[in-house]
This record gives structure tokens, sequence and C-alpha cells, in this order.
């Protein structure tokens, strides 16, 4: 059987993913990988919306922490299995994202940016101040681990596994909702709202589907990183966080499906380099991050393409 | 095929149209020429859905489009090339022409989007050379090109363009008027919002000039053509005499 050669990178990717997790031993390696996994579904969910459609949200940490709060609930204080509260935590990030996203799509840009951020801490405020049901600012304890069946997720390794394999299948699932005519759809918005609607493009609609697709990869994400480090505050999902999400997008490059890799790796590995750095950790991290986007503009994807494609044609 | 019986339009508070009434019949190119600001392109949002809000009447094949939204109203067969072309320039050129095909492109449909691209293609030549090409590489007359064909793609029984030579060589609006002459030999009704009177009276069957939301003029082309206001105002008789004054 023949393979299409873009369709490769599905085998090497999943290669790459089974290899890191039989030869990586070290513990600390195998919950850094864990969480660029967790991040790349982040990233990913917020790249849909405003690398592809061209909206942007600074409030995605909301949706995050949704995810995370809601199976913390439902599994701590109503007992339900964690697989069970998984589609309840979807569900109900959605159904926050509908409603959402019905008045706040409206606006475009910089409103729009300020109005995804003000929902982003009134959520934050909620998870900090109803204090019966989150545990408030000291944060929720107990969380359960995974388990299915006979497999237990607790386990650094099994766990990474569970997360990658998430993290595959929402990768395929994003490269062919890109490439479909809703995928065009959703790209041709970003350039021009009026020329889609002119196509017979349902310009709204297709922007609040994609608000609440990339609401519901957030709180996927937010679901394994509750059961993952089995403690979550709200700490964990404010805006700082939003702005983080933001950030793996740009530098990872809009508009790109491995950018949301790229740029999640990036900002997941640079926080625990820079360690070495103690006081001047952030520093040298913003110091980076401004690097990284006046060299390389468009985003690492974009750019390390670019410098392929330079390379190539100096060779010839 | 088209009636526009006293459309009022409104941007907020602003009156943008003031009652017009104009009709498209099967089968010719109306041309609407008037100034910036005069309400053409208004006119022109309000029949595909665009502009919602207006008062009056349009009726496409003897049925209303009052509160029908954009994808209802392409697919009744009414396409826009909207103003300034706004073509998807990331995006490359066989995308775009499959996003016209929009509201008919679903999977059991792929062979008749195929046939409308292969149409397209040949009615543009230079659209096939760049296929692969990204939008926002191509010159504003294969861009120009590209969003009539784009529009094209949707099977439009009338086709709405605005100002479709904007900025462009006089050699480029030449061709492309050309084209608009032939599709309607083909059957396609066009409606066609000029400010370049000469180049859209020379195509058209009949036309209509609008000022500040008025329709003040209305006849056959070749009447308009020469009328003296109409050559004082859009087709610059003014400059002739200047110059055969000079010599």
């Amino acid at each position: 059987m023949a393979i299409a050669p873009h369709r490769i990178i599905y085998l090497i990717f999943p290669s790459i993913i089974i290899l890191a997790g039989l030869f990586v031993q070290n513990s600390y390696y195998l919950q850094v990988l864990t969480f660029i996994g967790i991040n790349t579904l982040l990233a990913l969910g917020l790249n849909l919306l405003m690398g592809y459609a061209g909206q942007i949200s600074l409030g995605h940490a909301a949706f995050y922490g949704i995810g995370a709060y809601t199976t913390a609930v439902l599994t701590v204080h109503y007992g339900l299995s964690p697989w069970a509260a998984l589609p309840c935590a979807l569900a109900v990030s959605a159904l926050v994202a509908l409603i959402v996203g019905f008045p706040t799509l409206k606006l475009t840009g910089y409103y729009l940016g300020m109005g995804t951020l003000g929902f982003g801490m009134i959520v934050h405020i909620v998870f900090r101040e109803w204090s019966d049901l989150t545990g408030g600012a000291s944060g929720f304890i107990g969380i359960p681990p995974l388990d299915l069946g006979p497999i237990s997720f607790s386990s650094g390794r099994n766990y990474f596994y569970l997360v990658w394999a998430i993290v595959m299948m929402c990768l395929v699932v994003s490269n062919r909702l890109i490439n479909s005519r809703v995928g065009r759809a959703l790209r041709s918005i970003h350039d021009s709202e009026i020329a889609a609607g002119a196509m017979g493009i349902n310009t709204m609609s297709l922007k609040i589907r994609v608000f609440v697709l990339s609401a519901v990869f957030s709180a996927l994400a937010g679901f394994l990183y509750a059961h993952f480090v089995m403690f979550i505050s709200p700490g964990s999902f404010d805006f700082l966080v939003s702005i983080r999400i933001v950030t793996m997008v740009v530098i990872g490059g809009m508009a790109s499906i491995w950018g949301a890799l790229f740029g999640a790796t990036l900002l997941t590995l640079l926080p625990e380099w820079l360690h070495a750095f103690s006081e001047f950790e952030m520093v040298v991290y913003g110091l980076i991050l401004m690097v990284v986007m006046i060299l390389l503009p468009q985003g690492l994807t974009r750019g390390v393409l670019d410098i392929y494609e330079k390379s190539k044609t100096r060779n010839r | 095929m088209l009636q526009i019986r006293n459309l009022k339009c409104y941007y907020g508070r602003i009156m943008a149209a003031k009652g017009v009434s104009l009709s498209v019949r099967s089968g010719e190119i109306v041309t609407l020429i008037g100034a910036n600001g005069a309400g053409k392109s208004t006119l022109l949002q309000a029949v595909c859905g665009l502009l919602p809000n207006w008062k009056g009447e349009i009726l496409f094949e003897k049925k209303s489009l009052k509160g029908l939204a954009p994808p209802a109203i392409v697919k009744r067969g009414v396409s826009l090339v909207p103003e300034g072309r706004l073509i998807f320039p990331p995006l490359s050129v066989l995308d775009n022409l499959k996003l016209g095909a929009y509201t008919i492109y679903r999977k059991k449909e792929h062979e008749r989007a195929a046939a409308n691209m292969e149409r397209i293609m040949e009615l543009f030549p230079i659209l096939r050379e760049r296929s692969e090409q990204q939008a926002g590489t191509l010159s504003g007359g294969e861009q120009q090109m590209l969003a009539i064909g784009r529009a094209m793609m949707a099977e439009p029984k009338l086709l709405l363009l605005d100002e479709p030579s904007m900025g462009l060589a006089p050699l480029l609006v030449e061709k492309i008027m050309a084209t608009l002459s032939d599709l309607r030999n083909e059957g396609l009704t066009i409606l066609l919002v000029e400010q370049n009177a000469n180049a859209a009276l020379k195509i058209a069957d009949r036309g209509y000039v609008l000022e500040t939301g008025n329709i003040v003029l209305q006849g056959a082309s070749s009447d308009l053509a020469t009328d003296v206001e109409v050559k004082r105002a859009y087709l610059g008789k003014d400059y002739d005499e200047f110059y055969e004054g000079r010599t």
C-alpha cells in the first residue's frame, strides 16, 4: 500500500512519541513531555480560532479552567467516574462558549480582545470566590487519577501515552477540518468577512462553531491537566495563562497545525531550561520571545521553513 | 429578473439610497453609473443581503429578497463581485475558486463544482496557469478575473459587479468588459456598477445614473452615452473640449 508523502508525517510522529515513551526513563522529563502535550491541545484549539478564523481570544484559560473544575467537582463532590465526567466537562465548556460567543463574536479586532479578556477574568473570579464548590483560592485537592479497566494512568509513562494519543487525534481532526470546505471558509473569514459573506458563507454561525470547538479542545486539556496533577487552583487558569496560550500560537506560527505543537513545546521547555537563571528567569524568557518574534515574525514553523527553502535555492 | 422599487438603505441614521427604483431584465447588462458616495455599492449590498437594514422592495424572479441572509440569496442565483475584488490573498487561486462554490460544493456535488471550475479556467486561462499560486501574488487584473471567476462558481443567474475596472489599466478594463459581454451572450444577466461610464456604457444595454441616493437619469446606453449631462459629468466632455480648444 502506497502512502502519500504528506501523510508520512502521520507515521513519523507516532513513532517519535512511542520511542520517547520507551527511552525516556526520568519521570521529570516524562512529566514535562506530558505538559507539552496538554499545552499543544490548548494552542491547537486557539490556533483554529485565532490563526485560521482570525478571531482573537484573550480569555481562553477560562475554558481550560472550566474543563478542569467541571471534572474535579463531578468526580470529587458527586463521585462520578472521570470518564463520565469528561463529556460533561466538554459539554459545559461548549455551552459556555455558545452563550459567550453570541454577543462577543459580533465584535472585531481590539474590541473582541477586550470582550474575551473580560470573560476570562470573570470566570477566574468565579473559580476563586465560589469556594464551596471550587475550594476557592487555596485550590481543589483530591482529584482522582484516571483508570481504564486494568490500565492505570497514574504512572507517568501511561499518562504520557494517553495525552499524546489524544493530541495526535486532535491534530488529525484539525488537519482534516482545515483542509475541508469548512476549513477554507474559516480562512476566508480571516481575510474578509464581507467577501466571505458574499460567497454565501454564514460568517457568524461559522465563527461561533469554531469558537465552541476551540473551547472544547481547551476543556479537554483542562480535563487531562486536572487528572494529571490531581490538584487545581484558580492561579492555573488566570489571565497570564490566557496570554501564554496566545503566545504559543503566535510564536509557533499562526494558521499552522504544527505551529501549535512547536509553540507549545518551546513555551513549556523554556521555563524549565531557564531555572538556571534563577531570578533573571522571566527577563531571559521575555528576551527570547522578543528575539524569536523579531527574527521570525511569522512564527517558528514558517520561519524554519523559509530558512530551509532559502538554503535549498542557494545550494542549487 | 430583478426589480427594485423605492429602495431606501440606512447606515445607522444616514440614508444612503433615497427611494431607488430600477429593473434588470433577463439576459441584459444594466449599468449603474455614479460618483463616489452616490449609493451604488450600498444598493448592491442590499440586493445580496449583506446590508439587511433596508426598506422598499427587492424582487428577484418575482420573489422578495426581504429578510433573506446572503447564503439563501446566493443559492437563489445572485452573486456579487465585491468592490476592491476582496479575493483571499493567502489562499491559492484554486481554493479561492472553491470558496466561490461554497453553497454548492458538498460531497455529492464535487463533479458539478469541477465542471464549473473547468468552465472558468476556459474563460480565464491565466487562472489555470496560476492555480496553485497564492491569490495575493496575482496582478490586479488577474485578481479581478479571479474575483469574477469566484463569483461565477456559484452558478449565478444574476451577477452583480461593483466597480470591476477600479485601478486597472485601460487595456485590462477592455478585456474584463469583453468577458462580461461574452458572459451575457451565454445567457447571464449582469448588473454592473461603475464610475468608468465610458467602459460600462459600451457593453451595457441600458443604464441608470445615480446621484446622492437618487436615480437622476435612465435609458438605453446609446442614449446615455450621447446625453449632454452624462457627458459633462462622467464622460469628460469638458476635458475633450479643453483639448480641442488647444489644438
